[in-house]
């Protein structure tokens, strides 16, 4: 295996570039490194269309250009962009007609997990798109959603069959110019998932896809791209888990949502990556960009995340209102514990009338962590009456954590209104005594009281992720108090 | 039941129990009166397990145990409750949440297999009924906007639901209007048995005319100073406390 992929990388950096030189090697990993034959490889690879391969070259080409930038409040080791792999696959690829003919381990993977791919949790109305290391392994529900001419599928799937709306949607929320992590994805994506709800349907199922990060040293740069319509409605939810890892990983995402006139879209995360062990050793770098936009008039997006892992999160799901009287709608709960760090937060560009947005975003610190809230509100000159009301609270675990709120807000109209409201509590010692003299213990009271401040934000989640939301809470807590 | 032997306590080095011994059996009501400051209020928190306060010397066995082996949460689960005299706001825990987990943690602690939601949720309702709370009090947050009556209500009904052996009701009826005070009481009497046992603490004769104790115990100083039946509260009532300490003195 050492053996193969040292001749393989020989073989990429000593040639030249042929093309179709890859077409025949049966290669499940590019090997370590990044250069435009590794792009072209995983275009390859994806039998992509060209216009995907000149995006991406194009993004690589830019991204050459920029520096990692450095002013989150998060410190962490310099990434050898060099060292990573970018793209990898499981092992076998066959076409599945059912789930029988998957492998057993990689559904026994699956169970472990609680990803919903069987049958019951089909029949409780969800359909799971299931990304393992950036390929698809498994679409339920796909009948239904056809027939109301909804479109769910992988990313690569979508590019080979419908190349058109990704050609026309791509990059138009977030282009690859708009950030250095925003260019690397753009050039070296795997995969990831893809939704479009056509003219006025109302989503039927729940759309949900889970990620998961499995190859050590992979990086990660999922894609996901929704677009709904005029008059439609989707509710989508996307969570994450990983497993125990000696190495850091970079996450590196992209989500766009486009919202057209009249429209809803609801996003949902839950999100687990692996933080790494109490000293802060090994955990994943979760440095995402999700962007959505409300393009026409009513249109609605809003953002609900709960965040518990990574060792280092840095992102800031943002809305562009652009269509007049359109909302948008941030809810947030992020936890960090031990020595795990968050930078996030939400922008909320509003550009039409009459716009509003909501943010409440809810911090949750302990051991010796670092959370901040780092928000932007701007209304346009054009934006009149628009109307925006912030709430960032923090509680405190320990007096060794740290909670930082940066709010900026940037009013270009006298019509607007901006409210924002902040505090910082602690967990009481009269609470936790009350909570065990009922015979709850310590952690069982931290879990109790985090999940009660966390309420408003976890009851905008669907019904099943907050269940798990919960218990994720109770979880990444443990152990946090002596 | 209870078995306490001269029992010293203190917080941040300052002495508030002195010596303080008490013997309370099955079945028995008991109240400890005093005045403000007296010790009363710590003496239920030593009970109860609160760490702020350090316990200097004696000891208290509960059941044949050691209570001072057991950290607060198994006293909890073991059968003590107390009813707080300030009880606190959990902000967005429902006191339907806040129940079934203190429940299911206690049963888990004696190996029985949690409630299932119908089996909890018809527990509560046999409950709310036989302490006379209203309904829609379990959907709030625990104590979050409560007044000062539905706060010690929903002690009553936590103390029903927990169905403990020994409860100390710290000054549940400060701040009582006549009607909660009733609501109070009557709670405290029909859950009553002859295998467990109240301790009552009290500023005022008032309560105890609604839950008739079976001793009275004067607390002066960080000592009981004198104990009696149920008349003893009524000639407090009449006579003040520097009576008792006069004649102790």
């Amino acid at each position: 295996m050492e053996n193969e992929s040292n001749k393989i990388l020989e073989e990429v950096t000593g040639s030249e570039y042929k093309y179709g030189f890859y077409t025949d090697i049966e290669m499940d990993q590019a090997p370590p490194g990044l250069t435009e034959d590794t792009i072209r490889f995983i275009s390859a690879k994806k039998k992509e269309p060209d216009f995907m391969l000149e995006f991406r070259l194009k993004a690589f080409r830019h991204w050459q250009t920029l520096k990692e930038p450095e002013w989150a409040h998060v410190k962490y080791p310099r990434i050898k962009y060099q060292d990573l792999i970018y793209y990898s696959a499981p092992r076998k690829q066959p076409k599945y007609d059912s789930l029988d003919e998957v492998d057993p381990e990689l559904l026994e993977t699956f169970e472990k997990l609680g990803i919903p791919l069987d049958e019951q949790k089909a029949l409780a109305g969800v359909a799971v798109d299931a990304v393992m290391d950036s390929v698809s392994v498994g679409s339920t529900f796909k009948k239904t959603l056809e027939e109301h001419g909804v479109i769910f599928c992988s990313f690569s799937e979508a590019l080979q069959k419908h190349p058109e709306l990704i050609k026309k949607h791509m990059g138009s929320v977030v282009p690859y110019r708009d950030n250095f992590f925003a260019a690397l994805n753009s050039a070296v994506f795997s995969d990831g998932s893809f939704a479009y709800i056509p003219k006025g349907v109302r989503c039927p199922l729940e759309l949900s896809t889970y990620f998961r990060i499995n190859a050590a040293n992979t990086g990660q740069f999922e894609r996901t791209l929704i677009v709904a319509e005029e008059g439609s409605y989707v509710s989508y939810m996307e969570g994450c888990t990983a497993p125990v890892r000696d190495e850091n990983q970079l996450h590196a995402a992209i989500v766009e949502i486009i919202a057209h006139k009249d429209a809803e879209v609801k996003y949902s995360t839950v999100q687990n990556w692996w933080p790494g062990d109490k000293e802060g050793k090994g955990g994943v770098y979760n440095f995402v960009t999700k962007r959505g936009i409300c393009e026409g008039e009513n249109a609605k997006i809003s953002w609900t995340q709960v965040e518990t892992g990574s060792a280092v999160t840095w992102k800031y799901p943002s809305l562009v209102l652009k269509g007049d009287n359109s909302a948008g709608e941030f809810y947030s709960v992020a936890v960090t514990n031990n020595m795990q760090q968050a930078d996030t937060g939400t922008k909320m560009i509003h550009l039409g009338k009459n716009t509003r947005s909501t943010i409440i975003s809810k911090g949750i610190s302990a051991g010796r962590s670092n959370n901040s809230y780092r928000g932007l509100v701007k209304t346009t000159r054009n934006a009149e009456n628009a109307r925006n009301f912030s709430q960032c609270d923090s509680l405190l675990l320990g007096d060794q954590c740290g909670a930082h709120t940066f709010p900026y807000l940037d009013v270009g109209n006298r019509s607007s209104i901006v409210e924002h409201e902040a505090t910082t509590s602690k967990i009481s010692e009269d609470q936790l005594f009350y909570c065990m003299q009922r015979g709850i213990d310590m952690e069982g009271a931290i879990g109790l009281i985090v999940n009660g401040y966390a309420k408003e934000v976890l009851s905008k989640l669907p019904m099943e992720f907050a269940v798990e939301a919960q218990k994720l809470l109770s979880i990444s807590l443990e152990g946090s108090v002596g | 039941m209870l078995s306490i032997k001269n029992l010293s306590a203190s917080i941040y080095g300052k002495p508030i129990i002195k010596g303080l011994s008490l013997e309370v059996n099955a079945g028995e009501v008991h109240a400890i009166m005093g005045p403000n400051g007296s010790g009363k209020s710590t003496l239920a928190s030593v009970i109860a397990g609160r760490e702020t306060f350090d316990v200097d010397e004696g000891e208290i066995s509960y059941m044949g145990k050691n209570l001072f082996d057991l950290p607060a949460e198994v006293r909890a689960r073991e059968g003590i409750f107390m009813g707080f005299q300030y009880p606190v706001e959990i902000p967005g825990v429902s006191i339907a949440n806040f129940m079934r987990t203190a429940i299911n943690e206690k049963r888990k602690y004696l190996g029985l297999d949690p409630l299932t939601g119908a089996e909890f949720l018809k527990l509560m309702e046999e409950k709310k009924k036989m302490v006379d709370i209203q309904s829609k009090l379990t959907n709030r947050s625990v104590n979050e906007g409560f007044s000062g009556g539905e706060k010690k209500k929903n002690e009553i009904f936590q103390m029903a639901m927990l169905e403990p052996r020994l409860a100390i009701l710290d000054e549940t009826d400060s701040g009582l209007d006549i009607d909660a005070l009733k609501v109070v009481a009557n709670g405290v009497n029909k859950l009553r048995r002859k295998d467990n046992a109240t301790v009552v603490i009290t500023h005022y004769q008032r309560l105890l005319d609604y839950i008739v104790p079976d001793f009275v115990h004067v607390l002066y100083d960080g000592r009981i100073i004198k104990s009696g039946d149920k008349s003893l509260a009524l000639e407090l009532e009449e006579k003040g406390y520097d009576w008792v300490k006069k004649e102790t003195a």
